[in-house]
């Protein structure tokens, strides 16, 4: 297992691997520390996960890595630029080479199928119309949703939607993939043809993969490399295998989902006797 | 008004100037993409038509029984045409026009555009490199100007044939003199009061719309104040306006 602060100096050859590069990030919410001191470097076609449980950051941390909001202190690399110094058309630019993966989908509701995942390719390019269409169909196919190109959005069950959102995910060739919890509330069929695409994607179109999810499960039998986020920075990074061998409490309790350890399973609050046979507060 | 009310009114004040001149920037591609405005002219246009219309009858209607009722007192029946042309022009038509918009087109814009922000529609256009201000929000408030003074024209013509039906039709005031002392008495300036108050109030109900859907809280709850803020911020701006444009042209 590696350590997080190893991460830097890092080599002229390894910035050139180094896809995203987050260093000594400081991001703070109403007062509520989110990161303090995170480092992180994702490497260019590896599938990257993100664990830790609910609330530390997994999400905050690709709106970092997707410009959508920016660090107190410290910097997020992106393609080798420096997100703080970019433009709007600079980081819109960056945008263009990247592909999100939303926990709901988040298709556009006023458009079926085929146009949502057209959606981009109409926006970003002027490819003549058979084009857009075989590109787009091209595209479903590989989801497996070409019959359903017709559907509105409202249509959809919750794993056909992903899998709509994957396609227009994919339909600008992007390098970097980031996927928002992709396997929450999905039933074991849609569960394993979503595991199923995010390897495919990365193994046969070279796609670099950040995953971030708490299904410690399913993430171990597709990435590469996984970082685990607790207390504001990583806690330990490593394969499934390494993190599931770690002796930190922090990477067992997470690992084997037990309710004792440095996470506590309460929400701080007062004593419970003391709240239970005291005066009435409420 | 303690400071934090008026800090805070400030600050929205302030979001929706900044807000308004991003939008200006972004109309002009707009402009450039006739099939979201045409669609967004529909959406706010059109489907207002019925309650612009039967609003327009039943407001011509009154108009038309109020004034024949005050008119007769001084023997002036014949003035009808004038008043109620005159009253629908330069002000009716506008401002309930511009109220009836708040309550159906922009509630309809607010709530939209709200709900599309928190199923993170707006984000993932981000994302995509597409910016929402102008692939959202610039259509969809360009399509509330440019339909607020075609709505406005229609209720004012619906209007004059609802003061027309009770007018000539019930109380027997002559036709011929209905319509000749309404064409004597209107000139083009009483049409294009009524035509500059409607595309203020378009500019003010439209903005308020979009910005209050694009900066609503991304809940249940945060959709619905938004709504609410909409109707209330646009009926009494327009009515605000009125007066300032009214003494304006007086």
């Amino acid at each position: 297992m590696t350590s997080p602060a190893a991460a830097h100096p890092v080599t002229a050859a390894a910035a050139a691997e180094t896809v995203v590069d987050v260093r000594d990030v400081h991001y703070a919410v109403g007062g509520r520390e989110v990161f303090s001191g995170l480092d992180l470097r994702v490497r260019r076609g590896r599938i990257t996960g993100i664990m830790g449980p609910s609330g530390t950051g997994k999400t905050t941390l690709l709106k970092l890595i997707t410009a959508q909001v920016s660090p107190d202190r410290g910097s997020v690399v992106v393609f080798g630029h420096d997100l703080a110094t970019e433009s709007r058309g600079g980081i819109y630019a960056l945008r263009r080479r990247m592909g999100m993966l939303f926990q709901n989908g988040a298709l556009l509701t006023d458009m079926d199928v085929f146009e949502n995942v057209a959606f981009p390719v109409r926006e970003h390019t002027d490819l003549p119309e058979p084009l857009i269409e075989k590109l787009v169909l091209t595209k479903l196919q590989a989801v497996g949703l070409r019959g359903a190109a017709d559907l509105m959005p409202e249509e959809l069950s919750g794993g056909m939607a992903r899998r709509v959102a994957l396609a227009r995910a994919i339909v600008m060739d992007p390098e970097v993939l980031l996927y928002d919890e992709p396997f929450v509330g999905l039933d074991p069929i849609s569960l394993g043809v979503i595991l199923r695409l995010i390897k495919q994607m990365n193994a046969a179109l070279g796609i670099t993969s950040i995953v971030v999810s708490h299904d410690v499960k399913e993430l171990a039998t597709i990435a590469d490399e996984s970082f685990l986020l607790s207390g504001g920075r990583i806690a330990a990074s490593g394969t499934p295998e390494e993190l599931r061998a770690s002796s930190s409490p922090a990477v067992r309790q997470f690992m084997t989902g037990s309710a004792d350890g440095p996470v506590q399973f309460h929400y701080p609050a007062p004593d419970y006797a003391t709240q239970l046979f005291g005066p009435v507060q409420r | 008004m303690s400071n934090g009310y008026l800090l805070e009114g400030l600050r929205r004040l302030g979001s929706v100037a900044i807000f308004f001149l991003q939008l200006l920037v972004q109309c002009l591609p707009s402009l450039g993409r006739p099939r979201l405005l045409v669609k967004q002219i529909y959406n706010a246009g059109a489907r207002s038509l019925i309650i612009i219309m039967l609003s327009g009858l039943f407001v011509g209607m009154v108009l038309g029984l109020q004034g024949y009722d005050l008119l007769r007192r001084f023997g002036s029946e014949e003035a009808l045409g004038t008043a109620a042309a005159l009253g629908l022009l330069r002000e009716l038509a506008p401002v309930i026009t511009a109220l009836l918009f708040a309550g159906r087109a922009g509630t309809a814009l607010t709530s939209e555009i709200g709900l599309m922000r928190a199923t993170d529609q707006l984000t993932a256009m981000e994302i995509m490199a597409v910016d929402p201000l102008r692939y959202v929000a610039a259509p969809r408030f360009l399509g509330g100007v440019i339909a607020m003074p075609l709505l406005t024209a229609i209720f004012s013509v619906i209007g004059l044939y609802g003061a027309q039906l009770i007018g000539v039709q019930l109380m027997g005031v002559d036709r011929g003199v209905f319509w000749s002392q309404t064409q004597d008495s209107v000139a083009l300036h009483d049409v294009n009061e009524g035509m500059v108050k409607s595309l203020v109030f378009g500019v003010a109900c439209s903005l308020i719309a979009v910005h209050e859907g694009y900066h609503a809280e991304p809940t249940a709850e945060g959709v619905g104040l938004a709504t609410t803020r909409t109707v209330v911020a646009s009926s009494v701006l327009t009515l605000l306006l009125d007066y300032v444009l009214t003494a304006e042209f007086l």
